[in-house]
């Protein structure tokens, strides 16, 4: 295992170097001269030039690119040209937002995408199969807008249940510590806080996981039913198990390993893409933040933000393939 | 007389597809004894494995399901039995190996892990007591290094490694009867050897009665007291070993034993029955060898033959053999013999 977690890391090199060769490589296409963009229209020639000395873009883009690196390296990921602030400090909060949402949505789509596949395997053809399929075509069929729309104007307008937007009581703030809000709350040892906060995140979760969980559903009842259709299940069986050690024992442990490869992709893209259900919920995640940069042509934020994005989809990749060598001991490369 | 521990009463175990209903086991009858190895031969297709996952109750259902028919296990009728019931008779009383060594364990558990799941499921014991156990049987089947591999992987293991590790498993809980499905087939000579000659030890040292389905002969002459002969869903002869080779009667085994390669004989072509063998069909009339049979006459593609039988406890599915058509028997028996 833990040669293998090397391996793993070690092939991880040449990603990250293609990565920031991609993210290096954004300023350089952007149409026009980055001093002119960052200066505007009605720069003077003479202000370019100091900003593009200050800035080194005057160096070979081989120097260029070593700088940037060895910035990275450091832990510097530059400054926004909007608010002057280091990018570093400034991008945590919507990482962490987005961190949490995902969590709470991926954790709302495994739980009930796995139980419901389970279910609709064992009872095959029968009227919970049926219905939870259909449900399953429907979550994946449905525009998110949608959802995050209906769901805001039911659980929050009508009835109330649920606020509608934001990440916590914006009248009562609290002091952030980790900026992930449930482990604030729990820090600050304020559990009315706690609950409000996981009311907040009950609305967007389900929105943004309703996709991950249909997915999750129809993939791990295909899989169950392949599986329960092979030799060693047979052989469970032929050992005088009963149906439970059957299914939850032999047969999920099998199932598994594609179900994992789609939580993967789906946690990747929820962590990178949920620019719509950011908006529609006030959400200040990562995707609202690159979003905003655009629109201001903050380049080093979008910079970053794509770096970010990129990076966690590379550690997610990393994690699933350590729990798949932690699932099936064929594993060996 | 013998005990007999199990016995099969016209079963009938029909599946129900998109084509129609599929009568794969059409009535068999047969027992084992106490202690006994019986060999169910007959070619691919012909219901063994239907057979033997019916006495298991582990018949995918659906499409499949036994229709009629007694399967009496020590006095008890399995086919009525409850799920609970089998749940406490299957790998323990009766246990069941497969042909395909390489994909019958689990392949993300250990040895050890899959040992003892089938030690506790049905004895009391600490997983301590289980993993001793599991280790003595794993020495008893022939394992080189038991400790190391309790604690494998079964891909790890060779394919003959494997089966015996499917037998251990099969004999930990010491069953009354073990069903080995085309245990060796998939395994090459050599290792096919070994197997038999464990198995024989096994029924020799503890007395577990084996029900050994195959279509090998060499296998059958190997280690079987008795010999059940199948043909599309029926038992078509049944007899001592040593008779069936010798003497078959049934114009079908007569064909399968003039097909065994013969050591001392130089033949240039190996004898094969003409035809292949039809898909079991709901609602054939006659002989279901008839179309491929050489001494086929007209009764035979109008009427059903019973199992008739004859000396020593022996039972022939063929008209030859009925009484009151005797004098066609004699006549026929002399022109196998010129
Ligand atoms: N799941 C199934 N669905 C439909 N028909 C089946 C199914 N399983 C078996 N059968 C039918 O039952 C018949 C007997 O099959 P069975 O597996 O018992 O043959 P066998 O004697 O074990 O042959 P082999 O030597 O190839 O193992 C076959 O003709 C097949 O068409
Ligand atoms: S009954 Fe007729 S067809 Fe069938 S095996 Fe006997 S002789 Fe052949
Ligand atoms: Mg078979």
């Amino acid at each position: 295992m833990f040669a293998y977690t090397m391996r793993r890391l070690l092939m991880l090199i040449p990603v990250l170097i293609g990565m920031t060769l991609i993210t290096f490589s954004i300023v350089h296409l952007i149409p026009g001269n980055p001093a002119q963009v960052i200066l505007g229209e009605t720069a003077t020639a003479e202000a370019m030039q100091n900003l593009e000395e200050s800035m080194g873009l005057n160096e070979p883009y081989a120097v260029q690119y070593f700088i940037y690196v060895q910035d990275l390296l450091q832990g510097d990921l530059g400054t926004s040209l909007r608010s002057k602030a280091e990018i570093a400090k400034e991008i945590w909060p919507y990482i962490a937002a987005t961190f949490e949402l995902t969590f709470f949505a991926m954790l709302f789509a495994i739980f009930i995408g796995v139980n419901a596949g389970i279910i609709s395997a064992w009872k095959q053809n029968s009227w919970f199969d049926f219905l939870a399929m259909l449900f399953a075509l429907i979550g994946v069929s449905m525009p998110v807008f949608w959802l995050a729309l209906m769901e805001q104007w039911i659980f929050a307008q009508e009835l109330s249940w649920f606020p509608a937007t934001g990440r916590q009581d914006n009248r009562d703030p609290m002091e952030p510590i980790t900026y992930f809000f449930v482990i604030d709350s729990i820090l600050h040892m304020d559990f009315t806080r706690v609950i409000t906060t996981l009311k907040h995140l009950v609305l967007p979760s389900i929105a943004l996981g309703t996709i991950p969980m249909a997915i999750i559903a129809r993939m791990t009842r295909s899989s169950m039913l392949e599986v329960m259709k092979s030799d060693y299940i047979r052989t469970v069986k032929a050992k005088g198990s009963g149906q439970f050690l059957v299914i939850y024992k032999h047969a999920l442990k099998n199932a598994f390993i594609p179900v994992l490869t789609v939580i993967g992709l789906q946690t990747g893209v929820l962590l990178g893409g949920a620019i719509l259900t950011e908006t529609i919920f006030s959400w200040p995640g990562i995707g609202s933040y690159v979003y905003q940069a655009i629109n201001y042509r903050d380049y080093p934020v979008i910079q970053s933000g794509i770096l970010v994005v990129a990076f966690i989809f590379v550690i997610i990749n990393l994690v699933v393939d350590l729990m798949y060598k932690f699932i099936d001991p064929r594993i060996s490369y | 007389m013998p005990e007999t521990i199990l016995e099969l009463n016209e079963l009938h175990t029909h599946f129900f597809t998109d084509n129609g209903e599929i009568p794969a086991v059409d009535g068999v009858s047969l027992s084992v004894n106490k202690g006994e190895v019986v060999g169910i031969v007959g070619e691919s297709g012909c219901g063994k494995s239907v057979t033997s996952l019916s006495i298991m109750q582990l018949i995918p259902q659906p499409p499949g399901k036994i229709v009629s028919g007694e399967i009496n296990f020590k006095g008890e009728n399995l086919a009525n039995s409850s799920n609970k019931r089998m749940k406490q008779i299957r790998g323990n009383e009766i246990s069941m190996i497969f042909q395909e060594p390489m994909t019958s364990l689990d392949p993300l558990f250990t040895i050890g892990n899959q040992l003892r799941e089938a030690i506790q499921l049905h004895n009391k014991m600490s997983k301590k007591e289980a993993s001793d156990r599991a280790l003595d049987m794993l020495e008893m089947v022939g394992i080189p290094r038991p400790k190391e591999v309790l604690s494998e992987y079964p891909h790890q293991l060779s394919g003959g490694m494997r089966q015996r590790v499917m037998i251990a498993m099969a004999m930990s809980c010491d069953p009354e009867i073990l069903i080995a499905d085309e245990p060796t087939t998939a395994l090459d000579v050599t290792i096919q050897a070994q197997i038999l000659d464990l198995m024989k030890k096994l029924n020799q040292e503890k007395d577990t009665a084996i029900m050994l389905i195959t279509h090998d002969l060499g296998v059958v002459a190997e280690i079987c007291d008795r010999v059940v002969v199948m043909y599309s869903g029926q038992v078509v002869e049944e007899g001592t070993t040593r008779e069936i080779l010798k003497d078959p009667k049934h114009p079908y085994s007569q064909g399968l034993i003039k097909s065994l390669p013969k050591i001392h004989e130089r033949e240039q072509k190996l004898y094969s029955i003409p035809g292949t063998v039809p898909k079991p069909k709901m609602g054939v009339k006659g002989c279901r060898f008839a179309q491929r049979c050489p001494m086929a006459f007209e009764r035979c593609f109008q009427e059903d033959p019973e199992l008739y039988p004859l000396e020593n406890n022996r039972r022939s599915r063929c008209f030859l053999y009925d009484d009151a058509k005797r004098e066609v028997t004699e006549n026929a028996n002399a022109d196998i013999r010129s």
